[in-house]
């Protein structure tokens, strides 16, 4: 029983695939194809990733206008960026491989959520609103330390620190996107098993109690899944703010539902096709070979003031 | 029956309960009451296993409730809490459905249909049950929530406070209803009541608590004297009978 706002986003995301796949298509096609493939999985996976991902943390955390970015993910990233540069040297930090460099990424970033999460959170009894001010507040340090360790910086260094600054999808590398899908696979077949919990847990925490659903062991699995899928869409793309929070709002002002089993699907859709039209408006259209993530930055700033303004955000 | 023994909440100088002994019969209504900051609310979290106790126990029904599973225990007990926020758009009729969810894990099964139809028509709530919880009074909030406790056809239902922000209609009627389950379906039901009136003129047995101790505990006409009242709000209380229930009079 597939809802039918649920098949049309699919069915537009199919249309821009292919337009970003065939479009323009001259030269060695077979090569071209190959990198445009990489690319366009690329983005899907980190397109559902961030869009899953700001949904689950918005229900955990009953709040509509949180994203993983506040949270502080983008900020460590940028850190574990500047501090294997700063550390190993040019020379060093790019000896490391793809796939290594993406492991070491991700698991970092989950070691640090998951360590962040669980003191903070049996410290607080539960308090979701405490740790993510601490979410915010350690983003801050992350981001402080890494102008500081900036500075010291010589300037080639910084350059190639700079060039990670910002999210990617030119080099993403196949190995790594491959381990970045089995790592999505499994915390998708999770959402799958348990989507109609969330619709429970987003109820509240004493009602969900009272319902006989574990609340806070529920939080801390959808914790972990966060902090896999955002690590996933980080380490593959770098640091995306606001495309979580644009994409939960529309897909909530979409389905004006509370089943997670179309809120998820919505987001994760809507936001894949983000990323794929841009992408494909920006090569192909524009020409342009700039990063597409600071013009998603810029129209998701401004389209959630919009709606925030409209009052369409609730 | 729920037996309360030796129930202690919080630490240090001022627990919020301290050493709570108290019987609340099966197939009634008990109203706890007393005056504000007296732990009403926290013993009626402690009953519902939403909040643990520093000390003491709590046995439901013959078992000790802190060892009953949580899913087994929502099908034992509902309860309706004080603050009733969603943070998700939920429309009247899903929220009633969730109501369901100890006994079919988000699959409704017709039984479970039906009970939803039964706890909307209850409550009166068939007018409003495609409209999202966001769009709707305080009032008809809670009526929405009692009828979400009620779908979950429990033995026990706890409210905190259920007559907050409903007017006299349906405050009365609210009552009368819980007053039918208790004698028609034998549930017990545990309230957290502010409105003096309605605690005795409704409920069978009160437990009085004041600064975190139960002060007194019974049959309302045993135990609802005006010399107990007197003292337990340090404010004169006289009770008089209007139509053979108690009537209390106080506010001037």
């Amino acid at each position: 029983m597939a809802d039918r706002r649920i098949l049309g986003l699919g069915c537009l995301l199919a249309a821009a695939a292919a337009l970003f796949l065939f479009w323009g298509l001259r030269g060695p096609t077979a090569y071209i194809l190959e990198l445009r493939m990489v690319k366009l999985a690329g983005l899907l996976s980190v397109g559902a990733a961030v869009g899953v991902a700001t949904v689950l943390l918005q229900t955990i955390s009953h709040n509509r206008i949180l994203t993983p970015a506040f949270m502080g993910f983008d900020a460590l990233f940028l850190l574990l960026q500047t501090g294997l540069v700063a550390g190993l040297g040019i020379a060093g930090s790019s000896r490391i491989p793809a796939l290594a460099g993406f492991l070491l990424d991700a698991a970092v970033m989950m070691g640090a959520a998951l360590v962040l999460f669980t003191s903070v959170l049996s410290r607080t009894r539960h308090d979701i609103q405490l740790m993510v001010l601490t979410g915010v507040v350690l983003g801050l340090m992350f981001r402080t330390l890494t102008a500081f360790v900036q500075r010291l910086m010589d300037p080639s260094e910084f350059s190639i620190v700079q060039a990670r600054m910002f999210a990617q999808f030119g080099g993403i590398d196949s190995e790594a996107l491959a381990v970045a899908l089995g790592l999505m696979m499994l915390a998708f077949l999770w959402l799958w098993r348990n989507h109609a919990v969330l619709d429970v847990a987003a109820l509240g925490r004493d009602t969900a109690r009272s319902l006989g659903v574990g609340h806070d062991r529920l939080q801390l699995k959808v914790l972990c899944i966060i902090a896999a899928l955002v690590s996933v869409s980080t380490a593959l793309a770098g640091p995306i703010a606001f495309l979580g929070l644009l994409v939960t709002s529309l897909a909530h002002s979409l389905m004006r539902s509370h089943r997670h089993a179309l809120l998820l699907p919505a987001a994760a859709l809507i936001s894949a096709l983000i990323l794929v039209a841009g992408q494909t408006v920006f090569e192909r259209v524009l020409m342009l070979q700039s990063t597409l993530a600071v013009v998603i930055e810029f129209c998701g700033g401004l389209l959630f003031m919009f709606l925030l303004a409209k009052g369409k955000i609730r | 029956m729920i037996k309360i023994t030796g129930l202690s909440y919080g630490h240090g100088a001022k627990p919020i309960l301290d050493g709570i002994d108290a019987e609340i019969p099966a197939g009634r209504i008990t109203a706890l009451i007393g005056p504000n900051g007296a732990g009403k609310s926290t013993l009626l979290n402690l009953i519902a296993q939403q909040l643990a106790p520093s000390r003491g126990c709590i046995s439901l029904d013959g078992m000790d409730a802190a060892r009953i599973a949580p899913a087994q225990l929502a099908r034992k007990m509902a309860v309706v809490a004080q603050n009733l926020t969603v943070a998700s758009r939920v429309r009247v009729k899903d929220l009633i459905g969730f109501g369901r969810w100890p006994h079919s894990q988000g699959r409704l099964t017709a039984a479970d249909r039906a009970a939803i139809g039964d706890a909307i028509e209850l409550f009166g709530l068939a007018p409003l049950q495609q409209r999202f919880l966001d769009e709707l009074s305080g009032g008809q909030r809670q009526r929405a929530f009692i009828a979400m406790a009620y779908a979950q056809d429990t033995g026990w239902l706890l409210l905190d406070e259920p007559l907050n922000n409903l007017d006299l209609h349906h405050a009365r009627n609210l009552m009368a209803q819980l007053r039918s389950l208790a004698e028609q379906r034998g549930k017990g039901i545990v309230i957290v009541v502010h409105d003096l009136n309605y605690a005795i003129s409704w409920s069978d047995h009160v437990v009085a608590l004041k600064d975190g101790r139960a002060v007194f505990q019974g049959p309302v006409d045993e135990a609802a004297s005006a010399a107990s009242l007197t003292a337990l709000y340090q404010t004169p209380v006289a009770i008089t009978r209007i139509g053979g229930l108690p009537f209390a009079q106080y506010h001037r």
